[in-house]
């Protein structure tokens, strides 16, 4: 609660609101002890007395009733008539949505179809309806104000009730033994509750100004009784001779529901969990180069050269060092395996060669990324963005995620080609036809006119494949591209990528927590663990003599096929949290080989050249 | 030894969706009639790819989904409702993505007292009991209890899943993909405490997974689905060494081994059938190096192959 508070004034503008709207309300809720006049009594010989005149120091109306008197009474009012319609037209908007949204089907139907109708009506007109058919009266009119409000949450609550109803804890809640009442009330409503309050904090507003217009025409408030609408009303005839008496409800009105608008945007926002990640900032074109120590000026060693790389998260006071020291390379014809398990920092390593890593939060601070002996990382951003897709181009694991749901295929392939290069369409259709059937895809012609639902996953991340290799690249770096496909469509998947590196020359960086797949199509391979290298060298001699104990003990985990039914091998406990890494070996805490000087001092990566590690005490010395 | 779980062909049908005014049209059939049962103690391991209807079995025998056709028995117990609440007490069901499938507004305590006081009515000191021993057998610890799910990591998250579904006393778990959303590392944790509570409280379970080899590790009896239907049954250790239906073939052939070179298994169109439209005859015939023309007219039926198998498939293999 405090949190939200917090994250609430710091939007200065909600903080304002917040002061006027509670200064506002406070004035309304003493109105009882106020020294007021009694905002009823009349006194026309006093009619249209100016403001700051004696006794009134607002002045008086055409019935010569204090102003000053009814304003504050009027506001009172106003305010309680539209706080109430806005949460009756939540109660019931809300309970309607969620029973639609929960019991699905026919129900959904029809009473949405039902909400529809509603809403197909001007708002107020319906709400004229409504009072012409109970009659004028401020009950009648905070009536019809909620009953033309309740399709708005209606329709927003189901919508969120949808998502929910099909997510796994209700499935759990059921079998646990919940009817669907007992689920409604504690598995759905409390989900679904921030965003009733943000409805309600935007929509308050609204509903004020809307029953002060059906007062102003004359169909809430009834005389003598006053609300801001049917002051304004009243003070219409004499606008131009006594422009005080509809000046001063017109100010009220605007400053409430300026307010509470800015109150509620702001309330909006802070129960907005993406605020609290800080995602709504948006990220920069590239990830932020903050460079602490010198740029390593080592000779490359491949075509793409990783020296040192660093890279971090900011996040409040803390650090993340996702990416540590690492340095890695890859020749033409090549593929290097980067392994991991998830919060290894594969990922980031990956993104950060091209710049692509969120920033803020992220950030590079150390290191550089070498393409044919050029460092990227000093770079402007349009040399940057001319080499994305040109010369290292990218595979995600969601291809769903990546490709536009809404573009053909064969647009959205002409238009990665003319990124960088002008040509006409039919070259950039024959362009993508031929890549189509360098993925292998059947019927490539038809295929170009699919959007991407339409295909399976396989052909999916086969047209991941083919945009990435529209430009013919140098470097491909795939983010485990098949984690997301089955079996029989991975092993198709790894055969393409393979015959592409022998056909074209490509050097892949392979991203994946698969021994299985490293095996198969890796030459060298690199563990990862909390954001370091923690070994690399040939595939085949890592994975028969690993040397640092987590490679050997993460081998051993992995189940193979063909061994009958066992006890398997586990690492017990965690991987660390990277923003408070231990002093020396990261993976002490869990290492059954862990001595005393594990624990203390940084720890070089040493050997051959080819096959280096990062331990003080390996299985083997590679 | 006793059955603990039996299914008669058991089917589920989905109507695609008409409007309000139209009639549902005949749907998409997800599973197809299919019969098996499970021996009390046994791991059925069931294996197939997505949109072969592993899922939507595995909520049918939970009551989540009701069958089109078909019977569930329960310890010689026919389930005909489709109330949850019946089923909750026999028949319990681990989910797959662990932390969605607990409420995200709730304590582990609440999460852990709902079955224990709506299935099995228990006061708060025996709940409290119930609780601290289910804990204690699932490894965690029981300041756990008053914290919220997004303040666990995937592995912790799952064995409060188990441990809830420990906590309806339930004589047969499903365990659909339990390890799949985990890191290796943690994955054989989880694998083999389900491994040591099955010893300890006689469980039964179906061991749902993508993984050939997790399956294998795991199983007594493997069942491969495709397309909806069962295609092969056998011992775990048979099925993947000598495989009889082409598909089981694919499958364990596709599997990324150490040591074998990458060679793609297959190279006709990989695509599943359409289900709105599915061919006559054998589902598989399409992407059958073994198709006949028997194949495409009819569909095969699962038979006996030997002593231990079962498997539809006109032309078997050898072994």
């Amino acid at each position: 609660m405090s949190a939200f508070l917090k994250l609430l004034f710091r939007n200065r503008l909600a903080a304002i609101g917040a002061v006027v709207l509670g200064l506002i309300l406070a004035l309304v809720l003493v109105a009882p002890l106020l020294p007021l006049p009694d905002p009823d009594a009349t006194a026309t010989s006093e009619r249209f007395a100016r403001p700051f005149s004696e006794g009134h120091i607002l002045g008086t109306d055409h019935l010569g009733r204090d102003l000053a008197a009814r304003l504050v009474h009027g506001t009172r009012v106003s305010l309680a008539i539209g706080l109430f319609a806005a949460l009756a037209a939540a109660v019931l908007g809300s309970a309607i949505g969620i029973a639609a949204g929960y019991f699905g089907g026919r129900t959904d139907n029809v009473i949405m179809r039902a909400i529809d109708m509603l809403m197909a009506f001007p708002y107020i007109l319906l709400a004229l309806a409504i009072v012409a058919a109970l009659g004028p009266g401020l009950r009648n009119a905070l009536i019809a104000v909620a009953a033309v409000n309740i399709p708005f949450f209606a329709r927003n609550i189901r919508g969120i009730t949808v998502g929910l109803a099909g997510r796994e804890f209700v499935d759990a809640a059921r079998l646990a033994g919940m009817g669907h009442t007992r689920i409604i009330l504690s598995e759905i409503l409390p989900n679904v509750l921030p965003v009733i309050v943000i409805g309600i904090s935007t929509t308050v507003g609204w509903m004020i100004l809307e029953t002060a217009g059906l007062s102003f025409l004359g169909l809430g408030s009834q005389p003598p009784q006053a609300d801001l609408g049917s002051m304004l009303g009243e003070a219409r005839a004499a606008l131009i001779t006594a422009p005080h008496t509809s000046v001063v409800p017109g100010l009220m009105i605007f400053l409430i529901v300026m307010s509470i608008n800015l109150l509620g945007d702001g309330v909006r926002d802070a129960l907005d969990p993406r605020l609290k990640s800080g995602a709504l900032a948006r990220p920069r074109a590239t990830t932020r180069v903050d460079r602490r120590g010198p740029v390593p000026e080592e000779p490359a060693k491949g075509l793409l050269d990783l020296q040192r790389l660093e890279t971090q998260f900011h996040v409040g006071k803390r650090v993340y060092k996702a990416v540590n020291d690492v340095s890695l390379h890859v020749k033409p014809g090549e593929c290097l395996g980067l392994i991991g398990e998830s919060g290894s920092g594969k990922s980031v390593t990956a993104l950060s060669v091209m710049g692509l890593v969120a920033s803020p939060p992220g950030a590079i601070t150390g290191g550089a990324v070498r393409h044919d002996g050029e460092d990227l990382l000093s770079l402007p951003y349009d040399a940057l963005r001319r080499r994305r897709g040109e010369k290292v181009a990218y595979i995600f694991q969601d291809p769903l995620a990546t490709l536009h749901p809404l573009y053909r295929i064969g647009e959205q392939m002409a238009e990665a080609i003319r990124v960088h290069h002008r040509i006409s369409d039919r070259e950039a259709r024959a362009r993508a036809l031929e890549l189509l059937r360098a993925v292998r895809i059947p019927n490539p012609e038809s295929r170009l006119g699919n959007y991407p639902h339409e295909m399976s996953g396989g052909m999916r991340q086969r047209i991941g494949i083919a945009m990435a290799l529209a430009n013919d690249p140098e470097v491909l770096i795939a983010d485990e591209p098949t984690t997301a496909l089955d079996v029989t469509v991975q092993a198709q998947i790894l055969a393409l990528l393979d015959e592409l590196r022998r056909e074209r020359g490509l050097a892949i960086l392979f991203i994946t927590h698969d021994f299985g797949v490293v095996a198969q199509l890796c030459d060298r391979v690199a563990v990862m663990y909390a954001g370091r290298i923690v070994e690399q060298g040939p595939t085949e001699e890592i994975l028969a003599r690993p040397a640092h104990p987590y490679t050997a003990r993460l081998i051993a985990c992995v189940p193979e096929l063909g061994e009958g039914k066992r006890e398997l091998a586990a690492i017990p406990g965690l991987p660390p949290v990277v923003d408070s890494l231990p002093p020396g070996c990261a993976f002490a805490p869990r290492c059954d080989k862990a001595q005393e000087d594990c624990r203390k001092g940084a720890i070089d990566l040493a050997g051959t050249g080819t096959h280096d590690v990062r331990c003080l005490h390996p299985e083997v010395t590679p | 030894m006793s059955t603990a779980l039996k299914a008669e062909s058991l089917s589920k049908t989905f109507s695609v969706s008409g409007g309000l005014f139209s009639r549902a049209r005949p749907g998409v059939r997800a599973v197809r009639p299919l019969s098996f049962s499970v021996e009390t103690g046994e791991t059925l391991g069931i294996v197939g790819e997505s949109g072969c209807g592993k899922s939507t079995l595995a909520r049918m025998l939970v009551g989540l989904l009701p069958a089109s056709e078909g019977s569930i028995e329960i310890a010689g117990k026919a389930l005909d409702t489709a109330d949850p609440a019946a089923f909750g007490r026999l028949i319990q069901y681990v989910f797959q993505d662990p932390v969605s499938s607990l409420n995200p507004r709730k304590t582990i305590r609440q999460i852990m007292e709902a079955p224990l006081r709506l299935l099995h009515g228990m006061d708060r000191a025996a709940r409290a009991a119930r609780i601290a021993e289910i804990f204690g057998s699932v490894n965690l610890r029981d300041e756990f209890l008053d914290r919220y799910p997004h303040e666990f990591s995937g592995g912790q998250a799952q064995r409060i899943g188990i441990a809830r579904a420990l906590a309806a006393a339930p004589e047969i778990l499903i365990l659909d993909e339990p390890v799949s959303a985990l890191d290796v590392s943690v994955q054989a944790q989880v694998l083999n405490l389900l491994a040591r509570l099955k010893r300890e409280f006689g469980l039964t379970y179906l061991f749902i997974s993508h993984d050939l080899a997790v399956v294998e590790a795991v199983s007594d009896r493997v069942m491969v689905l495709y397309f909806g239907a069962v295609v092969e049954i056998g011992p775990a250790r048979e099925i993947f060494t000598s495989p009889k239906h082409p598909y089981t073939r694919l499958l364990a052939a596709s599997a990324p081994v150490v040591g074998r070179p990458l060679a793609a298994p297959e190279q006709k169109d990989s695509e599943l059938p359409d289900p709105l439209d599915p061919p006559p005859g054998c589902a598989f015939a399409g992407r059958c190096p073994r198709a006949s023309d028997l194949c495409r007219r009819e569909d095969p039926a699962l038979e006996p192959m030997g002593e231990t198998r079962l498997a539809a498939c006109h032309h078997p293999l050898e072994d």
